[in-house]
């Protein structure tokens, strides 16, 4: 196999739609907060932590915990690591619309 | 992978980062109504302050004498205190209406972040009117509240259709043309309020409400 498969240009992270959801946001916005994630998505706590920290230990994102009163607020956002990983990703997708239409 | 997916894949993405970034769920509807609250108040202001003797005939100079003419000044407060909470009880209902239908919350992180923009101008430029309203600086009050008003739309306007923007331009430029002529301070205040209301909610409401 070539390097110029898309197939294999596609990353495994963002084979999971809920984490490629989570990036998208996370280009989008300089950081998001856990609750107004979850909201969006329509997902649970559960599983929105899971994909959460998948994408943690990839160092494709950045958590911030902080406080606002007395209550734990959870921040995210993107890292260079992970913009570029999105963006190489898109790539390919972009090329195999194109492959398919060539066909 | 199929090229329905694909498409699907990217047109997930593209509105993630709009829903996400955006409020679009701003009514063009409740900017319609907006106007027309402030034309029929511009009507009521129209008939109170400007008599009988001919179009353009300005009582600017005898409101600015204020202890005379102290009922005059509070009726206006009135009437404008009047368009000013029916139009945003109106925009409120309608965009909680259409964030439902759009599946967005109507009350979450993109539109916080559009009230806080809008707000920061606005109270700022009520704070100063009042300011000016107690000083009896009367002819500046038409021309700085557009003009504010603009800025809160310009400010604003990241956060939702990029339209706003535009609108929040021609207010500032009716604000800085209504501060070189004093004395008609209510009929550039229809036309920022009523006229440009209707026309940019028209534009909203059959660009985004369909």
């Amino acid at each position: 196999m070539t390097g110029n498969n898309p197939f294999e240009k596609l990353d495994k992270a963002f084979e999971n739609r809920v984490r490629l959801q989570i990036m998208s946001v996370l280009m989008a916005n300089e950081r998001y907060d856990f609750n107004s994630l979850k909201e969006l998505l329509g997902i649970t706590d559960g599983n929105l932590a899971s994909h959460l920290k998948a994408l943690e230990k990839d160092e494709y994102i950045l958590v911030n915990k902080t406080f606002v009163g007395r209550k734990p607020n959870t921040n995210y956002e993107a890292t260079k690591k992970g913009k570029q990983a999105f963006e190489q990703h898109l790539n390919a997708l972009e090329q195999l619309i194109k492959l398919q239409k060539g066909i | 992978m199929k090229e329905k997916e694909l498409h699907d894949e990217l047109t997930s993405i593209r509105s993630l980062m709009e829903r996400s970034s955006k409020f679009i769920s701003l009514s063009g509807l409740s900017g319609i109504m907006a106007g027309v609250y402030a034309l029929i108040g511009a009507y009521f202001a129209y008939q109170i302050v400007y008599t009988d003797t001919g179009l353009f005939y300005t009582r600017d100079y005898v409101i600015a004498n204020i202890d005379n003419n102290q009922g005059v000044l509070y009726t206006l407060m009135l009437i404008a205190a009047a368009v000013l909470i029916s139009s945003l009880t109106t925009g409120a209902i309608l965009t909680k209406r259409k964030a439902k239908r759009k599946g967005q919350q109507a009350w979450g992180k993109t539109s916080r972040s559009l009230l806080v923009h809008l707000a920061i101008p606005l109270v700022t430029g009520g704070i100063l009117c009042v300011i000016f309203i107690t000083r009896g600086y009367l002819g500046i009050v038409a021309p700085a509240t557009l003009i504010f008003y603009g800025l809160a739309l310009v400010s604003a306007s990241n956060y939702t259709f990029g339209d706003v923007k535009y609108l929040g331009m021609l207010e500032i430029a009716l604000g800085l043309i209504a501060a070189l002529m004093p004395g008609y301070g209510l009929l550039f205040w229809a036309v920022g309020f009523g006229v440009l209301h209707i026309i940019y909610g028209s534009i909203m409401y059959f660009k985004y409400d369909g």
